[in-house]
């Protein structure tokens, strides 16, 4: 195939969730949390993005890898 | 509502992040646009679970996760019908029995293969009605997002216009087909990361799915229903008085989950051009019964939320958010992006509003390819000028998809100047694919029909709905458009119930019509003509590659047995 889409899916979910998970660092105990009950919504979902897009990332690796010992 | 959404740096950081990767797989695939296949059918290389995604993403548009939302809230768990009943049995069959016509015929588009089996006219009928179809609805994709992007953000409705249109001309001119199915699958991921958060946060304030459905038995006393009425699929179906949805169970097993989502699913070129793009007949199979897994799960995330923006708000003051106007009516129409507003902070509520942004744009891109594949292979190549170069009809693709985006711009201008566009194309939508799946049923399942019968038999079938549709009303004061325009010989209990009769009674018709003039007009092909096409005249496929629990008829069972499960669960 000529791309390989999980390359890309894995690309952004992984930026997503570095960008996300790194503003609810930042963001940490501020008011804005008051409409997630007091969830850091921010930083639960950041860190799920970037196991998704790693695990994305890491299926697309080895595809290649494998298309290239054949 | 406007200012309710307070959007910071960071969202529209998010949505620039996924605007650009959007454009970048566009202009990365470029350099694979050799030929008019190529362009309008993906090279047929694609695998199943990417078509698969992309089979049900393409669908999950603004009707879907708007619309959804909104019917969650108006009329509880019985929305689920649309998936449990209407699309996952829908999409089995056409995975199971329909496909092998589809990809073994080597037709590249559902009126092709209406040429192949029937005749011209047919082919000519159903291409130009769809070709017009795909135009408004994706114009009114474009209009509803316009509209949310005004409304929430504040947005000049026009820019909002001409950015969506842009980014989808980009990256449809630029990948064809395959940009446009890769940015499906992306939307499909997308739309999960938004929604969960939005869905986890909901169930926790409302106390978990026991305390969404104690909330519901005041929404639904408080209407005049028995209390558990927005939580049972099924218990109040017996009569249509007794569910909020106005429908009985014959009207909704026939109606919805006979004629409408099977002639939606099976023959309407959208979606069946997503499993016809895949590398293998086998992978062709297999797409509708893959996109029916996550599909039937669908109604977490985009009925839930509704169900829960009902529950929390009907008593007013408990949630801090509202789904009344200021005059105090119920608007279920903006659920979702209340919702979204309420519950995500800046950060998660950039990936919400860009996933709404995505289905959105999906939803237009998705019309786009299907109306240059119907324009360039079955209008321009089949009367306008045959026999021309591949590199010709790719130029022409290539053209149709500008052409195409921009007169869809002019239909979202449309349906901004006028009220009713929406329920208008669902009717013309009604009139058109109800009839159309009785002459695939028959095409493909009888050898005897006959070119001249089917197309009798679609236009009769087309003409009834309208004249069913000119005698009935939902209720005695609805306005022109939903009906009674003939003369009144009866009213149904809601839109839902009036739209499941119009489309059983256009399936009889065309049906029965196609039959009897079968054996009129004798058929005007030869069984040779006829392989491929006909279930009785083409060898059984035997896949010998694939294992057993891979094989579609075992895929198609397990689908239909976790959907009787899911109805039984709660009925």
């Amino acid at each position: 195939m000529q791309l390989d889409i999980r390359l890309p899916i894995g690309l952004l979910f992984s930026i997503l969730g570095v960008v996300i998970t790194v503003f609810g660092f930042i963001t940490k105990g501020s008011d804005i949390y008051k409409s997630s009950l007091n969830i850091n919504i921010n930083l639960w979902t950041g860190i799920c993005l970037i196991v998704f897009g790693g695990f994305m990332l890491i299926m697309a690796m080895k595809a290649q890898a494998k298309n290239k010992t054949k | 509502m406007h200012g309710q959404i307070n959007v910071g740096a960071i969202d529209y950081s998010i949505m620039v992040i996924y605007i650009l990767f959007v454009l970048g797989i566009g202009f990365f695939l470029k350099r694979y646009m050799k030929s008019s296949k190529d362009f309008l059918e993906s090279g047929r290389s694609i695998p199943a679970w990417i078509t698969g995604l992309a089979f049900i993403s393409t669908n999950l548009g603004a009707l879907e996760v708007m619309g959804m939302g909104a019917s969650g809230a108006k009329y509880g768990i019985a929305t689920c019908h649309f998936y449990w009943v209407g699309a996952i049995p829908a999409m089995v069959f056409l995975g199971v029995f329909m496909m092998p016509f589809y990809y073994g015929s080597k037709a590249r588009s559902v009126p092709e293969y209406l040429k192949l089996r029937f005749n011209e006219k047919t082919r000519g009928f159903n291409a130009i009605s769809f070709a017009v179809m795909t135009i408004f609805a994706s114009g009114i994709s474009m209009y509803a997002m316009a509209k949310l992007m005004q409304i929430l953000l504040g947005w000049d409705f026009n820019f909002s216009i001409l950015m969506s249109a842009i980014i989808v001309l980009a990256y449809t001119f630029l990948g064809g087909l395959t940009s446009a199915i890769y940015n499906e699958v992306l939307q499909f991921f997308l739309i999960i990361a938004g929604f969960v958060p939005l869905v986890f946060l909901g169930l926790k304030d409302a106390g978990g799915w026991t305390g969404v459905q104690e909330r519901l038995h005041a929404v639904a006393t408080a209407q005049g229903f028995a209390p558990n009425a927005w939580t049972k699929s099924w218990t109040y179906m017996g009569s249509a008085h007794t569910n909020p949805m106005g429908v009985e169970w014959f009207g909704l097993i026939f109606g919805l989950g006979f004629v409408l989502s099977f002639g939606y699913w099976c023959t309407n070129f959208l979606v069946v051009q997503r499993a016809m793009a895949a590398n293998s007949m086998s992978a062709a199979r297999r797409t509708p019964l893959i996109g029916a897994i996550p599909k039937m799960f669908m109604p977490i995330l985009v009925i839930l939320p509704g169900m829960i923006a009902v529950a929390l708000t009907y008593q007013s003051g408990v949630s801090g958010f509202t789904l009344k106007e200021a005059d105090g009516v119920i608007n279920y129409n903006n659920t979702i992006p209340l919702m979204l507003g309420h519950y995500l902070p800046s950060g998660v509520l950039g990936l919400g509003l860009t996933a709404l942004m995505a289905s959105f744009m999906s939803g237009m891109a998705g019309n786009v390819t299907a109306f240059n594949t119907v324009w360039t292979y079955d209008i321009y190549q089949s009367y306008i000028k045959p026999g021309q170069s591949d590199k010709h009809y790719l130029r022409m693709g290539q053209i149709a998809t500008v052409f195409g985006t921009v007169v869809s711009m002019g239909a979202a201008y449309v349906a901004a100047s006028f009220n009713n566009i929406m329920d208008f194309l669902q009717l013309i939508f009604a009139f058109v694919n109800a009839p159309l799946f009785a002459t695939f049923l028959l095409g493909m399942f009888w050898k005897k029909a006959s070119g001249n019968a089917a197309f009798i038999g679609l236009l009769s079938g087309t003409l009834g709905a309208a004249v069913h549709h000119g005698l009935t009303k939902p209720g005695l004061d609805a306005p022109m458009i939903k009906g009674g325009w003939l003369s009144l010989i009866h009213t149904y209990p809601s839109e839902m119930a009036q739209n499941f009769w119009t489309a059983t009674f256009a399936f009889s018709i065309c049906f029965i019509v196609t039959v009897l003039f079968s054996f009129i007009h004798k058929a005007n092909k030869t069984d040779e003509e006829l392989k491929g096409l006909v279930y009785s005249l083409t060898p059984k496929i035997k896949e010998t590659n694939v294992p057993w629990y891979s094989q579609p008829a075992t895929l198609g069972i397990i689908v239909c047995a976790a959907a009787v499960v899911l109805n039984l669960f709660f009925w």
